[in-house]
């Protein structure tokens, strides 16, 4: 599965990571839901660190789009929302 | 579901968007090849404009550090002239020019992480441009139209995201050169207007805290010079006896440096 963490490029993260990095990436969507800054810093950060360990870095000149798009590590709970709310309601 | 593919779904939606719009799909590839040659153009102009802002700020660091070395020299001859009044003065500019300093300090350490994420981001995109022109003519002359339909949909999803991802590293760097630049502004009217004390400043501008040192040292040497006239008044036994003075203490200066080792 291909992970692209913004602004640091994509990663391939093995499928049998795919359920502990899906139960991270609930704990980070109930964070934005929820408005709660710290919250969403720790599971963004804890999600990341998940990534970055178990990934392994895409060659610069591969194209492939990815399956999975995370914030970088400082971004801030106003910025994800103006990312997810760019176009309106998102499609699926 | 969860964030990260929501998050996937709108560089897809965007992708996929730009080939419903064009004719014939192969368009597409050009088009977006053009897009790419702009955006990596805008990127390398980026990463310079970020680098001069840095520089900027490195010189301002200086200065700012330059004044604060000067204000403590100040606040020391103060001290030793028994005038805590100016010294005060000068460590309250001295705090002053500190604070600054680090707030400087902090932002040039955002400015340098954002340049490097910025210089990585143009080398993977410039490595994707690559990379992608070879398969748009891999794409063109190779498949049929239908395969040609499905590979220029995964090309043109990648590399889409690429861009946009790029984009919002721009985005984040041109902001954060901005704040830095207005603060920078700042710093510098604070440096022109003399309440930091620019030690940079040409010579012969002189600060109130420098000119009032300057008076009192002169003052004293005035002190030093009528002392001495008044000594050697009564011709006679007062100089040699000054002579003598000075001749012993000269003879039992180095003993008393023999001691201290």
């Amino acid at each position: 599965m291909i992970v692209r963490i913004l602004g640091e490029g994509q990663v391939d993260v093995p499928d049998g990571e795919l359920d502990a990095l899906n139960t991270l990436d609930d704990t980070l969507q109930r964070a934005v839901e929820g408005g709660n800054e710290d919250e969403f810093t720790q599971s963004l950060v804890a999600l990341l660190s998940r990534v970055r360990e178990v990934g392994r870095p895409l060659p610069d000149d591969e194209i492939v789009p990815s399956d999975l798009v995370l914030p970088s590590a400082d971004a801030s709970l106003a910025e994800v929302r103006e990312l997810l709310g760019e176009e309106g309601l998102i499609p699926g | 579901m969860g964030m990260g593919s929501r998050l996937a779904l709108i560089f897809k939606a965007k992708a996929n968007k730009a080939l419903d719009r064009a004719e014939d799909p192969r368009e597409v590839l050009d088009y977006s090849y053009e897009k790419q040659l702009e955006l990596l153009t805008k990127v390398r102009r980026g990463v310079a404009d970020v680098a001069t802002s840095r520089k900027r700020l490195e010189i301002q660091m200086q200065q700012l550090q330059a004044s604060a070395d000067k204000l403590q020299g100040q606040a020391q001859q103060a001290v030793g002239a028994g005038r805590d009044d100016l010294a005060r003065e000068a460590l309250t500019r001295r705090a002053a020019a500190n604070q600054q300093l680090s707030d400087l300090q902090t932002q040039h350490a955002q400015l340098q992480a954002e340049e490097e994420k910025l210089t990585l981001a143009s080398q993977r995109l410039q490595a994707k441009v690559d990379a992608f022109r070879t398969r748009k003519e891999t794409i063109k002359a190779t498949y049929t139209a239908a395969e040609a339909q499905t590979k220029i949909g995964e090309a043109m999803s990648g590399i889409s995201e690429e861009m946009g991802d790029v984009g919002m590293a721009m985005q984040r760097a041109e902001d954060k050169t901005a704040q830095m630049q207005a603060r920078a502004g700042a710093v510098d009217e604070l440096l022109a207007s003399g309440a930091l004390d620019d030690a940079s400043s040409p010579l012969g501008k002189q600060d109130d805290i420098q000119r009032e040192l300057d008076a009192m040292s002169s003052g004293s040497n005035v002190e030093l010079e009528l002392a001495k006239l008044k000594g050697e008044l009564p011709a006679g036994q007062a100089p040699s006896a000054i002579e003598a003075g000075g001749t012993q203490s000269a003879a039992t200066e180095p003993a008393a440096q023999e001691e201290q080792k």
